[in-house]
């Protein structure tokens, strides 16, 4: 945005003025004829009123006469997606530099009195008439009825005997017919992987992606697509963040940006570990915890909305295109660099994992906070998360029997050695078959040892493993030994954090 | 955001894409796929044949990264250049085939291509008009404020808000403009 009072960047006639600007500066209202201007046969068109903007709700209180056409109401499709949107909307309405009273905050509901005519600008049977340069500068204001009523009525009085401004305020008003260009329709996220994998198809790629990032590719460029079309108000949406820390829920409230913010924080882990820049700079904390509270504590205004509210879904969104751009050129020896996390580290392919499973979990947050659908991933994606869930959880099983949270070990078993195991049924298109072993992350799973089974479908074991519910109470089907399955839920469960 | 994506960004994807960089075709896509999407879907009206549009000029610009050319203006108006041409080939394509109700008139076909030619022009002014422009426009039309309290919003003079609507107007108001050849050039309408 270029500062106030700075050398002006545009020419105002450099566009489309067909009615001639040399000289205008001397036309008064009335005197509007002129040499270059187009022939009006039948005299000056009378120009209705301008249509209103988007989502009006005829609270302007710019239409006065009857006979004029009502605008097309906006449908509530438009009124979500804009296409573009005002990026430097502040926080709150700016305070008028003057005491004029028509400037006033327009409240909603019932169009206001029409306050009285503020001093500056006359009303045209006044005296002293807006002079033609002024009136013909409020043209596109006009046409956007971003004006006062009485510039309105003046501007409307002065199109009836200056065919120059007339002509003008046809093409403007036309013009502003225009502006709901881009209007979205929600894309099917499953057209993304058919157009990709078509190209790959007519083209493969010198420089493929590597298998286990396509997940977060995925989710990313998901989430990405449910907040394009987000207004101001959505982006301050609360939203609770839900985990369970291992011996009970809980959660921390903030905004849709918040959210994004947070994501941004903890691939910033993953970012730093590949030698990208780190969006927390170089003494960041580790842990994603850790990471989130900083960056809300720094940037208060991101945790509670304020700011340019999109801002962060270009950073997030930036970085984890780099995320993606830079794993793919690595080679494969990058797959089993260690990403760590404070507590615990992963290999980045399992990094990437993680990264789009909480993307998945967030969305789903964000998507329920403003209402709105949202359906699970692809189904090799979600199995692939579901399969790193069930390759941590004889790790947390382990971790919670040392915190004394899971029952010891019933027996010991050497490293490699099949040992008592659990059978985890997940059911759904992302669903399978796992065995998780029981007495020690080294034990070797063995479907014939299985001492009980867990069966749920994709929904309940999401909700279960990102802390969405307790996990006595996870819609599953229970059988066998009970100890053991109340500690695999539990870890489960556990594997969550914010 | 993709409206303010430089120069830069245009080529520098042209050379990833060329280069056969996977990434670079999925940030193409995160990119441009709902303006693609949405200027098929105006001409043809059927999600199904917005689909296939869709995969259509994503595959042609995979495969042909080297036909765009940065000096004839943004990879956002070539890929809707090329949007527009590919829907209109297939609204015509489809049009002797469906022999039944829903064909269209050749008037009622010339004005839907005529609509959305208007429509796609006017995207590609709105995006690549200047930054100022739009964020004015953006606060009277979209958040319905004044000009007053744009201007105050915007940080500049009543004066310059009001020039900054008007000409965004203008600007817009060009694209109700033919472009200067009413005629087709050669090649127009040729499938990807």
């Amino acid at each position: 945005m270029t500062g106030r009072g700075g050398p002006d960047p545009y020419d105002d006639d450099a566009y489309g003025d067909s009615s001639g600007g040399a000289g205008d500066g001397r036309d008064g209202p009335g005197r509007g004829s002129g040499a270059d201007l187009p022939s009006h046969p039948a005299g000056p068109p009378r120009i209705p009123p301008p249509r209103s903007a988007a989502e009006d709700g005829g609270r302007w209180p710019g239409a006065l006469d009857g006979g004029i056409p009502a605008p097309r109401p906006p449908t509530a499709d438009e009124s979500r997606t804009d296409g573009i949107r005002a990026d430097e909307a502040p926080a709150e309405r700016a305070p008028e530099p003057g005491p004029e009273p028509d400037a006033a905050p327009m409240p909603p509901g019932p169009p206001p009195t029409p306050p009285a005519p503020p001093l500056a600008a006359p009303t045209p049977s006044a005296a002293h008439p807006l002079s033609h340069d002024l009136l013909r500068s409020l043209l596109g204001a006009w046409a956007l009825t971003a004006c006062s009523q009485d510039e309105t009525s003046a501007v409307e009085a002065h199109l009836n005997h200056c065919p120059s401004c007339a002509e003008e305020a046809l093409r403007l008003r036309d013009a502003v017919g225009l502006l709901h260009t881009e209007h979205s329709l929600d894309l099917d996220p499953m057209l993304r992987s058919r157009v990709l994998a078509g190209c790959l198809g007519r083209r493969p790629a010198r420089i493929p992606m590597p298998g286990w990032a396509g997940a977060y590719d995925a989710e990313a460029a998901r989430l990405d697509a449910l907040l394009r079309d987000m207004g101001e108000a959505e982006w301050r949406a609360p939203v609770r963040l839900k985990w369970f820390d291992g011996r009970r829920l809980t959660g921390r409230d903030t905004t849709v940006a918040g959210v994004i913010g947070h994501l941004m924080v903890v691939d910033g882990i993953v970012a730093a570990s590949l030698g990208l820049p780190d969006p927390m700079g170089f003494d960041a904390p580790g842990t994603p915890l850790a990471r989130t509270e900083a960056y809300w504590h720094l940037e208060p205004g991101a945790a509670y909305g304020a700011g340019p509210p999109g801002a962060v879904r270009e950073l997030w969104r930036e970085q984890g295109h780099a995320l993606v751009r830079t794993v793919s050129f690595a080679g494969r020896g990058v797959a089993e660099l260690d990403v760590p996390y404070g507590d615990f580290a992963l290999p980045i392919r399992d990094a990437f994992l993680d990264r789009a499973l909480e993307c998945w979990v967030h969305a789903g947050d964000i998507a329920e906070a403003i209402d709105y659908p949202y359906e699970p991933p692809a189904s090799a994606h979600l199995k692939a998360m579901i399969d790193l869930c069930a390759r941590l959880l004889p790790g947390t099983l382990a971790e919670r029997r040392r915190a004394g949270l899971a029952a010891p070990p019933r027996r010991l078993v050497e490293a490699g050695t099949p040992g008592r195991t659990l059978h985890l049924q997940v059911e759904g298109t992302g669903g399978g078959d796992w065995y998780i072993p029981l007495d020690s992350p080294a034990a070797m799973p063995e479907p014939e040892e299985a001492v009980a089974t867990i069966a749920l479908d994709q929904e309940a074991f999401y909700l279960l493993a990102s802390g969405h519910v307790p996990p006595q109470e996870a819609a599953a089907g229970l059988s066998g030994d009970t100890e053991a399955i109340r500690d695999v839920l539990f870890a489960t469960a556990a594997l969550s954090r914010l | 955001m993709a409206n303010d994506a430089p120069p830069r960004w245009d080529r520098r994807m042209q050379q990833r894409l060329a280069r056969g960089e996977a990434a670079a075709l999925a940030e193409l896509y995160d990119r441009f796929a709902s303006l693609v999407h949405a200027l098929a879907h105006r001409v043809l009206e059927d999600d199904t044949g917005a689909d296939r549009v869709t995969r259509e000029v994503f595959g042609y610009v995979w495969e042909n990264p080297d036909a765009y050319d940065p000096r004839q203006g943004s990879l956002r108006a070539w890929i809707a250049m090329l949007t527009q041409r590919q829907a209109v080939h297939r609204l015509r394509a489809s049009q002797p085939a469906s022999a039944g109700g829903d064909t269209l008139t050749s008037e009622a076909l010339e004005e839907r291509i005529r609509e959305a030619s208007v429509a796609a022009r006017a995207d590609y002014i709105v995006t690549s008009m200047p930054a100022p422009l739009r964020a004015a426009l953006e606060l009277a039309y979209f958040d319905r404020r004044d000009y007053r309290e744009a201007a105050a919003a915007l940080g500049v003079t009543e004066d310059e808000a009001r020039r900054r609507l008007r000409l965004g107007l203008q600007l817009l108001s060009t694209a109700h403009v033919q472009p200067s050849r009413a005629v087709p050039p050669p090649g127009y309408g040729r499938a990807l």
